[in-house]
């Protein structure tokens, strides 16, 4: 293009002006970089722990449970529950007898047993994914020289059996079911209580509300709420729902536990204080969903003679609605990975009962693998990668199907 | 609100006085108008001088905006509609209203005026009430075959159109107008004037708009506002009269500047 001719005064400058843009580019650019380079080096580092070899000794030879020439692994329920019976003591025998008549439980069940009690497999040492892939020629040869009597196996500590054993003690018999529905029943009273109030706190702020002092007081106090850190949410839900509505964080005012050993450290307690802890972000985010609506729809909705109701009904809410939801899917998300409220309302940290009711104790994802992070032995550390692995993947999953109902609301406009 | 009898009253909405204020900051001065019945009712007048303002005190709706009140009175068939006893809902039902800016609901065509009337409580048959709502508009013949369809596919002309047919749905006796075809081209706003003539047989029509001469084209009586008031910042009726006499001859030398094109 022919120069344009020099007007005094101006100095379009046009190369620098582009320059300083590519220059800001670069920068936006780079601070997206940074952020999926921190999550990439997160997941492999998740993952290279979740995978690798295990060196695994057992306390009881199996060969040596052989009977008439049968193997350990194709001996019938019957002969299998007589093991356990001449081997284990009476009390231990009696107990499992306790937890589950072996009458009830299934041939698969019961060798579970007889592997966790009595050839009992101890773990010798663990390596993670990057050197059982590169050293395994030397894992070999150190296994065989140090521990001759163990068994080396390349594992995935992420496995269906992992997902479906409930939590033991020990790091290769050990699952995060009791976790897994731990938090699924916690983050179903989140849900429960934190929705419904908080998209009825944001409706009534946002169309009832009128603008005077004490209403911009409640105002920044959500707003301010939002930012409480999790643990003082904690201590608030251990001394209302954990000590003050004990008969019925517990369940004894329903007659279901004996109120002289009820306990009010229940799953309906954990949700119900996640619940408070989310509200304001939940309340926060139904607002501006709200306020996005536009003002013509309601002007729409007025000019036919319709109350306010109606117009809320009608239409600010399924218009909001996809908004609402993306921020319910953020609060809970966040909930769901919550620890330190759940420590301080006194999640159990070793269980191995499902959760079956409200008034259920329990225990969660992230407790669990904050507690198996907080073990001195790498096998647990294994353990704790696979869980945060389910725990991603629970999220993911829970996520995904917020994503679809939201979009069966889309925005119409 | 009580059911006046209409031939009683020749005019259907009256203002005494009127005074309309955002706050403290008083926007509308001293407004006295007789809206005829059956007749189109036009207010034009600069940017800013409250005609839309004014428009919307006619049915309550300006009390949507934080901070407005009124003084002075607005009657309809006779009767105070800022009253104590009176609703605002109902007041709004009895006049309708249609924006600047086409807002069909984001629902199909038939929604939106089978919804309109379903929260007034209509239990009769409601494909005849949409099909004759959407014929009075103009809009049928476009529309037979896709009723079903969003109001929000429809181009703009067909969805202001949608929106009268939804504001006659409910038979008001009033329809307000806050410059209707201002985002419409030629042709759309040409139809929505026919469809005005067509309506005034049966509703009372007043509307504000931008362009004199679809003020001159369509209307029966003009107001002329200007900012005038409270040391020139507030807006009034400067003059009311017969359109074609406050197109040939106003009164005021502030209306013939600007009805002739040279104001300011």
């Amino acid at each position: 293009m022919k120069e344009k001719a020099f007007v005094q005064g101006f100095d379009t400058n046009l190369e620098a002006r582009h320059r300083k843009g590519l220059l800001w580019r670069v920068v936006f650019q780079a601070s997206t970089i940074v952020g999926i380079v921190a999550l990439i080096a997160l997941m492999l580092n998740i993952i290279n722990s979740a995978f690798g070899f295990v060196a695994y000794e057992a306390k009881v030879d199996p060969d040596t449970l052989t009977v008439d020439g049968t193997p350990i692994q194709d001996q019938s329920k019957e002969q299998l529950v007589a093991r356990l019976q001449s081997t284990l003591s009476r009390g231990a025998y009696n107990k499992l007898d306790k937890d589950e008549p072996f009458a009830e439980r299934s041939r698969e069940e019961v060798y579970q047993l007889v592997i966790e009690r009595i050839v009992r497999p101890q773990v010798v040492e663990v390596w993670n994914l990057w050197s059982s892939l590169t050293q395994a020629d030397e894992i070999r040869a150190a296994v065989a020289r140090d521990h001759p009597g163990a068994e080396l196996e390349f594992v995935s500590w992420l496995t269906h059996d992992f997902v479906s054993r409930p939590q033991t003690s020990e790091p290769l018999t050990a699952g995060v079911r009791t976790a897994i529905l731990g938090s699924l029943w916690t983050i179903l009273f989140t849900i429960l209580l934190a929705f419904p109030i908080g998209v009825g706190a944001a409706i009534y702020l946002e169309e009832y509300a009128s603008d005077n002092w004490l209403n911009r007081i409640i105002q920044t106090n959500i707003n301010n709420l939002a930012g409480v850190p999790s643990i003082v949410y904690g201590i608030l839900g251990l001394a209302i729902f954990v000590r003050t509505l004990e008969p019925l964080t517990s369940g004894a005012v329903f007659g279901l536990v004996d109120p002289t050993t009820a306990n009010g450290r229940t799953v309906l307690s954990a949700g119900l204080t996640l619940g408070l802890l989310v509200l304001p972000i939940i309340i926060i985010n139904a607002q501006e969903a709200i306020r996005a609506v536009p003002h013509s729809l309601r002007n729409a909705s007025y000019g036919v003679g319709a109350t306010k109701w109606q117009t809320v009904w009608s239409h600010v809410l399924p218009n909001a609605m996809p908004g609402i939801l993306t921020g319910t899917i953020l609060a809970v998300s966040r909930a769901i990975g919550e620890t330190a409220p759940l420590v301080v309302v006194g999640a159990s940290t070793a269980i191995s009962f499902d959760p079956n009711s409200p008034f259920s104790k329990f225990t969660t994802l992230p407790i669990q693998i904050y507690q198996w992070t907080s073990r001195p032995q790498d096998e647990f550390r294994s353990l704790a990668a696979a869980s945060i692995l389910v725990l991603l993947i629970l999220l993911l999953s829970l996520n995904a199907s917020a994503v679809l109902l939201r979009n069966r609301f889309a925005r119409r406009f | 609100m009580t059911t006046n009898n209409n031939a009683a009253h020749k005019y259907v909405i009256e203002t005494h006085d009127l005074d309309i204020y955002y706050g403290d900051f008083k926007a509308v001065t001293g407004v006295n108008m007789k809206i005829q019945r059956n007749a189109i009712t036009a207010i034009i007048g600069p940017s800013g001088c409250g005609k839309s303002t004014l428009l919307r005190a006619f049915n309550r709706m300006n009390e949507l905006y934080a901070g407005t009140s009124i003084k002075g009175q607005v009657t309809f068939d006779g009767q105070d509609i800022y009253a104590r006893e009176v609703d605002p809902v109902e007041v709004r039902y009895r006049i309708g209203m249609v924006f600047q800016k086409p807002n069909p609901f984001p629902k199909s065509i038939y929604e939106n005026i089978a919804w309109t009337a379903r929260i007034h409580g209509y239990k009769g048959n409601m494909d005849e009430l949409v099909e004759n709502s959407l014929r009075q508009a103009a809009l049928w013949d476009e529309v037979k075959d896709k009723i079903k369809q969003s109001g929000l596919s429809l181009s703009g002309g067909q969805q202001q159109r949608l929106c009268i047919a939804r504001a006659i749905s409910i038979k008001p006796e009033v329809i307000l107008m806050d410059e209707p075809a201002s985002a419409l081209d030629p042709i759309a706003t040409l139809k929505i004037e026919e469809l005005m003539q067509e309506l005034k047989k049966n509703y009372t029509i007043t509307i504000v708009t931008h362009n004199m001469q679809q003020a001159a084209r369509a209307s029966d009586y003009t107001a002329m506002m200007m900012l005038s008031g409270e040391g020139e910042r507030s807006g009034t009726v400067i003059e009311f009269d017969e359109t074609h006499r406050i197109f040939t001859v106003p009164k005021d030398k502030r209306t013939e500047d600007y009805v002739t094109g040279r104001f300011g």
